[in-house]
């Protein structure tokens, strides 16, 4: 069967920009019925090759893309509009994305004229932020400012994951990497063999970093003994989560570390392909990872045969173009391959169904960082560090009132008041703990230990390991409201408690803060609350009311 | 067989069931609304949704596969209080007038949507554009239905999918063409599923807006398709001797509900009394 296809034309730059992804047009493109119907998860890549080169995404281009990867168009509509980076209406080539999300809006952030609203841009410590995106023959894409702040722990003894980026190793050059303990830990994973580095990592009881503190052993060890093949590992970089940079900073500062880690992960489950995940917004990681694979490509460390083992891996890059649902992980692979990213509903879990429906790995970022340690110090070594629920050291990106704003790296267990001591806060009146899906603590809730258990304890999360200072100055209010209209913004609308549910989350406390109130608004919160959290399919709507519901409850914000 | 427990009454269901077959099995009544028997499950409408002891959060019963010991409850608090929330935020979004199904539920589980005020909805003008059938989105729940229905659950015609995002989330071809611009083949089987009458053939469009479409005087005829040699079965649905809408019964073996441009609008030479 033949595709329906749009009547415009790409234009030639188009139609190049679009063949670097889709490579040489074949006889049979356009043919839905196609035996071999595996170029879908090309799509993406497709569209923002087009976008990158002309600046948006036309309909000559929409349906070159559909033509050349067998993808009906109204289907391909349907992806490019999902996401809020990619352009269907023509616009200058020269864009510039104005961050209005928490910590850049405590920091006085302001769209200039011309300029689009972004939510967060993962650039928190050096508030108020922009990304420029410049289309062309030469696309680039500029974060700003260019550099922030230097690591506040630079030159401290005693980091982990932070080390080599404290001792401001250079991040595209291998050898450096090497000189300073890299692919120590590969070695030792392959000594230790399969079962050797999934023992290790389950004695290290570590947790997931990325929000659900999932065992990763036991992840790990779910995907090694599945007999479907082949098994993949995705790391999971879409970093979306309002306050959050910790990732990206590992990626742009230490990459092959990520790398490394990937290759063991992928050892000990039995994975020959990888992708690593990484959101639009983040330019210099994906350059930094791009030179990282290449080189380690060229040094035998990922390819058909790694460190001669015999073990066969490799990865690649996937981009991501501006949508925080995508970080759920299941959106995540529906976003890999080709479709919209609409969560999947879970069971099953993507240890048995995964991406492209085989058992899947996901880990975040700065989990896989901790593997290298785990794989270096032994599991058992690794767990002395921390808490007994909470294993090893913790990445917290602090930002808002902060005198050094930045990320730090805690032993589990490090009390809230003495990071905030160290970061310099000014005296807070709220801190939000966990990002935009976490929760609001009052002053005199600050005397917490960091641990997964204590933080569940007081009600709170330590989510993506956001910290986010409110001093006396800062406008609460502002900040329930950006929150709540950063949920309806982000709300992919697949699931009727949250595509409306946020909407009239909204609503209702913009009538609050108006007074123009009908009376019931926090019944009315309440019933949301209850159903966003109970009946969503996914994360994002199961916790869409946690922050705005802890401001009311927890602050007093917009009391009666 | 897997044994399972719905508020309190034990029931045994072959592997691979749903919660909500089980649920059937038993005679509980369970509102869905995204769900047909002729389609992937989507889960998206929410309103199925059931506890399970020891879950964290309600899950759907549509697509939820049963498990030994399960132990469901379908009327707690915490599933009327979501039922009838995803009712409310339906009925206060979109035009419910002419979808039977989300009315009763919303008057069984009390719903009461006019107590958001005046908020935002999907209104929108209908789109009219070919003689066949007409959209009127502001109708649309966001069942997915008929984007299954055209594509791979039945038709593989692909001409609509969900585009936008969030409460701009809508059905729509590509860059929003008209119908005749598009793939539509006008089989009409996202019509025989939609839940909300926002798909309607231009027939029943035209008597419901001349304010004389009756479906009380209306009778069915089964007869067999005149077309092709695969035999459909047709319902013809009658009005003053007059063929007013023409569906095939879900639950046909050859059509399962489905049926061609020919069958389903092809029937105005029966009237033609020339």
């Amino acid at each position: 069967m033949d595709l329906r296809l749009l009547s415009a034309e790409p234009s030639d730059a188009e139609r190049e920009a679009i063949d670097t992804v889709a490579g040489e047009a074949r006889a049979d493109d356009g043919r839905v019925a196609r035996a071999d119907r595996t170029r879908r998860h090309l799509l993406l890549p497709a569209l923002r090759a087009a976008q990158r080169r002309v600046g948006w995404v036309s309909e000559g281009a929409l349906g070159y893309a559909s033509r050349r990867l067998d993808v009906p168009p109204a289907d391909a509509y349907g992806v490019a509009s999902f996401y809020a980076l990619l352009s269907l209406e023509e616009r200058p080539a020269d864009v510039l994305h104005a961050c209005t999300d928490l910590a850049c809006q405590l920091a006085g952030a302001e769209v200039p004229p011309g300029a689009h609203a972004s939510p967060c841009l993962g650039l928190c410590e050096r508030a108020p932020a922009f990304l420029r995106t410049i289309a062309g023959p030469e696309p680039r894409e500029v974060p700003l400012p260019e550099a922030g702040p230097p690591l506040p722990q630079r030159g401290e003894p005693g980091l982990r994951l932070l080390r080599r980026i404290a001792a401001d190793v250079d991040p595209e050059s291998l050898d450096a990497y090497r000189a300073h303990g890299g692919y120590e830990a590969l070695r030792r994973a392959f000594e230790l063999g399969q079962e050797g580095v999934l023992r290790e990592v389950s004695e290290s009881r570590l947790l997931g970093r990325g929000g659900a503190a999932f065992p990763t052993g036991a992840k790990w060890e779910a995907v090694a003994r599945q007999k479907v093949q082949p098994h993949y590992l995705v790391c999971n970089a879409d970093e979306s989560e309002p306050g959050t940079f910790k990732d990206r900073i590992l990626m742009e500062s230490d990459p092959f570390a990520l790398v490394e880690a990937m290759t063991i992960a992928a050892y000990a489950t039995g994975c020959e392909h990888a992708y690593v995940y990484v959101r639009a917004e983040y330019p210099v990681a994906h350059a930094r990872l791009e030179t990282a694979f290449a080189l380690a490509r060229t040094h035998g460390l990922l390819g058909d045969d790694v460190m001669d083992t015999g073990f066969s891996f490799d990865m690649g890059l996937r981009i991501g173009a501006g949508a925080y649902v995508c970080g759920e992980e299941t959106a995540l692979f529906q976003s890999i391959e080709g479709y919209r990213g609409e969560p999947r509903n879970k069971p099953p879990f993507p240890v048995e169904v995964g991406l492209f429906g085989k058992p899947t790995v996901v880990n975040n970022v700065e989990t896989l960082f901790n593997v290298l340690e785990v794989v270096s110090d032994t599991g058992t070594v690794y767990a002395q560090t921390g808490t007994e629920g909470s294993t090893g050291t913790r990445l917290f990106c602090v930002s808002g009132h902060v005198a050094r704003p930045g990320l730090y790296e805690v032993p589990f267990g490090t009390n809230l008041s003495d990071l905030l001591e160290r970061a310099g806060a000014r005296p807070p009146k709220a801190v939000l703990l966990g990002g935009a899906a976490g929760s609001f603590l009052r002053a005199d809730q600050l005397d917490l230990p960091l641990t997964f258990e204590d933080a569940r304890a007081a009600g709170a999360t330590l989510g993506s390991g956001v910290v986010l200072v409110y001093d006396e100055s800062a406008d609460l209010v502002a900040a329930v409201l950006r929150i709540a209209e950063f949920f309806r913004d982000e709300s992919c609308g697949q699931c009727v408690p949250c595509r409306v549910g946020t909407v009239r989350q909204e609503e209702a406390l913009h009538r609050l803060v108006a007074g123009k109130a009908n009376g019931n608004e926090r019944e009315v919160l309440a019933d949301l609350t209850a159903v966003m959290r109970d009946a969503s399919i996914c994360g994002l709507g199961q916790t869409a009311a946690n922050a705005v519901e802890s401001a009311m409850m927890n602050l007093g914000v917009l009391a009666p | 067989m897997i044994e399972l427990t719905i508020d309190g009454q034990t029931v045994s269901v072959t592997e691979g069931s749903t919660i909500l077959d089980a649920c059937r099995r038993l005679d509980v009544e369970t509102p869905t609304l995204c769900y047909a028997d002729t389609l992937t499950p989507v889960n998206v409408c929410r309103v199925c949704v059931v506890e399970v002891e020891g879950a964290r959060v309600l899950v759907p019963s549509c697509s939820r596969k049963v498990e030994a010991g399960m132990v469901v409850h379908t009327d707690s608090p915490r599933v009327r209080t979501s039922r009838r929330m995803v009712l409310e935020l339906l009925g206060s979004s979109v035009d419910l007038s002419t979808a039977p199904d989300a009315q009763r539920y919303s008057a069984e589980y009390g719903a009461q949507p006019e107590r958001f005020g005046d908020v935002a909805t999907v209104a929108q003008p209908a789109k009219i554009d070919n003689d066949l059938y007409m959209r009127d989105y502001s109708k649309c729940i966001l069942c997915y239905k008929c984007v299954e229905a055209c594509g791979v659950d039945h038709q593989n015609t692909f001409a609509i999918a969900v585009a936008g995002r969030g409460f701009e989330a809508r059905i729509s071809t590509e860059f929003d063409v008209t119908l005749p611009e598009s793939a539509c083949v006008y089989c009409g089987n996202c019509i025989a599923v939609c839940p909300t009458g926002a798909l309607m053939p231009t027939s029943e469009f035209n008597l419901r807006r001349a304010g004389t479409w009756d479906e009380s005087a209306q009778s069915e005829v089964d007869t067999v398709c005149p077309y092709c040699g695969v035999g459909c079965n047709l319902t013809l649905h009658v009005q003053d001797d007059k063929i007013v809408k023409v569906t095939s019964p879900d639950d046909h073996d050859v059509t399962r509900g489905n049926l061609c441009v020919k069958g389903r609008f092809g029937y105005e030479f029966v009237q033609n009394r020339k």
